[in-house]
């Protein structure tokens, strides 16, 4: 638990934004769901949004990195405005941006080795050789050597969800979005995710953005953590300030904790 | 959705421009490198190669049942001897293409509207945008090529068995001889039976890629929405091949 505080206060030194967030309002057919976000996201550090199923937690990351344009306000990533760029200029951002899918999204009709290469073969002039090393050096990362020629559909859950935080480590992002990284998984393997997030956040110097309602995961991994709701953020604060909030529904997400 | 159309119309606006706008963003990526020529290569296995079966032995039946037919009509006004001729014009012209187009709408249209679809409800397409890939080139481009040119491959080779069959037809019942069979079969062709009828092949296999890529392409959440693309892709695909071969043949007719 000490290495995990001691990485978690490195994480915070830095305070560059890479992420900003300005008044934005998102609507899905007659639901507004995000009616006014402001966010600030700094190097290094892993934020949690927590929040109940629907209330727009995915939305906003899908924001961020272009799956979804914003109705109206600012989000601005790395510098660059994402809903003003250009197919090119969105294509570059997300180089530097991983996202990872809460089902993983493996592509099951490629094997693991594919999976990696996909991203890899693209974007990079490498040899075979280089491309190999690259591989096998990921996924010794997330400790699934094993694994390389397996397909999607031998894998268990948590072991998806490995193959797809290697997938987009391949590409040394500089942010990571996650989406429900531990939803779905017994609670041993919620933990062993958490804290391969936290090691590759330290390893790799990413920031990280975690959308979860896995109170375990942002007890683990959260350096800050906003609450969603009813389209606003409604409380923001470490996990210990939240935790003694006198909010209810904020307190509703601290009960379970041991 | 207000809309002062009903909604039928509405929908089946919406579904020819989607249709429209997927061709021309396939004619604006498809010349443009980088090119997924594996990928290609493999869909043209996955259509073509996978396909054989199925279209040789619809192929055989097919003119197996026309010469069938046609022995006892043709023998009572004693023209038994244009029967080849009769079967190669039909074949080559008319059912091979249309009846090939239309199993392929459904084996392959079906295949690549549900494989798309269940890549989308399961964020596959999504994780390929987001990891700066271009999923409509790596999915869409390839596998429109591959139909475009398997599908006329498959249908010269279903008009073969097709003719094949008739011939086994003829042979059994009436002994009719190998040589004879083909030298009649080929001296009642021209190139405007050919020609024409090889050109509007191509048209069935790009509708067919087309329509299956564009509704798995936009399936909406949930698996429901998997079957639906599946099933879109064989209604619309069918119907554009049957109106595809109207057109070609009043085009034909002007022309040649």
């Amino acid at each position: 638990m000490t290495d995990i505080n001691n990485i978690k206060e490195k994480s915070l030194k830095a305070r560059e934004i890479v992420i900003s967030i300005e008044h934005l309002k998102k609507t899905l057919g007659d639901y507004d769901i995000l009616k006014d976000i402001n966010l600030k996201v700094y190097r290094g550090e892993s934020l949690i949004i927590l929040g109940k199923s629907g209330s727009g937690k995915s939305v906003t990351l899908k924001c961020i990195v272009g799956l979804m344009m914003a109705d109206a306000g600012k989000v601005n990533v790395l510098g660059e405005e994402v809903p003003n760029l250009s197919f090119n200029e969105l294509q570059d951002l997300r180089k530097k941006v991983g996202f990872i899918f809460q089902s993983g999204a493996l592509y099951d009709s490629m094997s693991v080795r594919e999976n990696l290469e996909f991203p890899l073969v693209r974007h990079e002039k490498l040899t075979q050789d280089e491309i190999e090393k690259r591989i096998r050096k990921v996924l010794s990362n997330v400790g699934l050597e094993e694994s390389l020629d397996m397909m999607p559909s031998e894998l268990s859950g948590g072991m998806r969800k490995r193959i797809g935080l290697a997938r987009t480590l391949i590409l040394n992002p500089e942010i990571m979005l996650y989406d429900e990284p531990t939803t779905g998984l017994d609670p041993a393997t919620s933990r062993e995710i958490s804290e391969l997030i936290l090691k590759m956040q330290d390893k790799f110097k990413v920031t990280s953005v975690i959308v979860t309602h896995d109170i375990s995961c942002a007890k683990l991994t959260a350096n800050r953590i906003v609450v969603l709701r009813d389209g606003v953020f409604a409380a923001e604060g470490s996990f210990d300030e939240l935790k003694k909030s006198g909010d209810d529904f904020v307190k509703g997400f601290f009960e379970d904790i041991f | 959705m207000n809309s002062i159309l009903p909604i039928f119309l509405t929908k089946f606006l919406l579904t020819v421009y989607g249709l429209y706008n997927f061709t021309v963003r396939y004619f604006r990526e498809v010349f443009k490198p980088p090119y997924e020529f594996k990928e290609t290569i493999k869909q043209f296995f996955e259509i073509g190669n996978k396909s054989l079966g199925l279209v040789g032995v619809t192929g055989f039946i097919i003119g197996f049942v026309l010469a069938l037919q046609a022995i006892p009509m043709l023998t009572k006004f004693g023209a038994l001897s244009l029967i080849p001729s009769m079967i190669s014009v039909s074949i080559i012209r008319e059912i091979g293409p249309v009846i090939t187009g239309l199993i392929c709408a459904g084996k392959i249209g079906s295949g690549i509207g549900a494989e798309l679809g269940s890549m989308k409800v399961s964020e596959q397409i999504d994780a390929m945008e987001v990891s700066a890939t271009n999923p409509f080139k790596f999915l869409v481009v390839t596998r429109i090529t591959a139909t475009t040119l398997m599908i006329p491959l498959l249908i010269i080779y279903a008009d073969t068995i097709a003719l094949i069959g008739g011939f086994m037809a003829l042979t059994i019942l009436n002994g009719q001889s190998l040589q004879l069979y083909f030298t009649t079969v080929f001296s009642a062709l021209t190139f405007a039976d050919v020609i024409p009828a090889t050109i509007k092949t191509f048209f069935f296999g790009f509708a067919i890629g087309l329509v299956g890529c564009n509704q798995g392409y936009n399936a909406t959440r949930g698996t429901e929405s998997v079957g639906i693309a599946a099933n879109v892709s064989v209604i619309y695909s069918s119907l554009l091949v049957i109106i595809i071969d109207m057109i070609a043949v009043q085009l034909t007719i002007i022309l040649f």
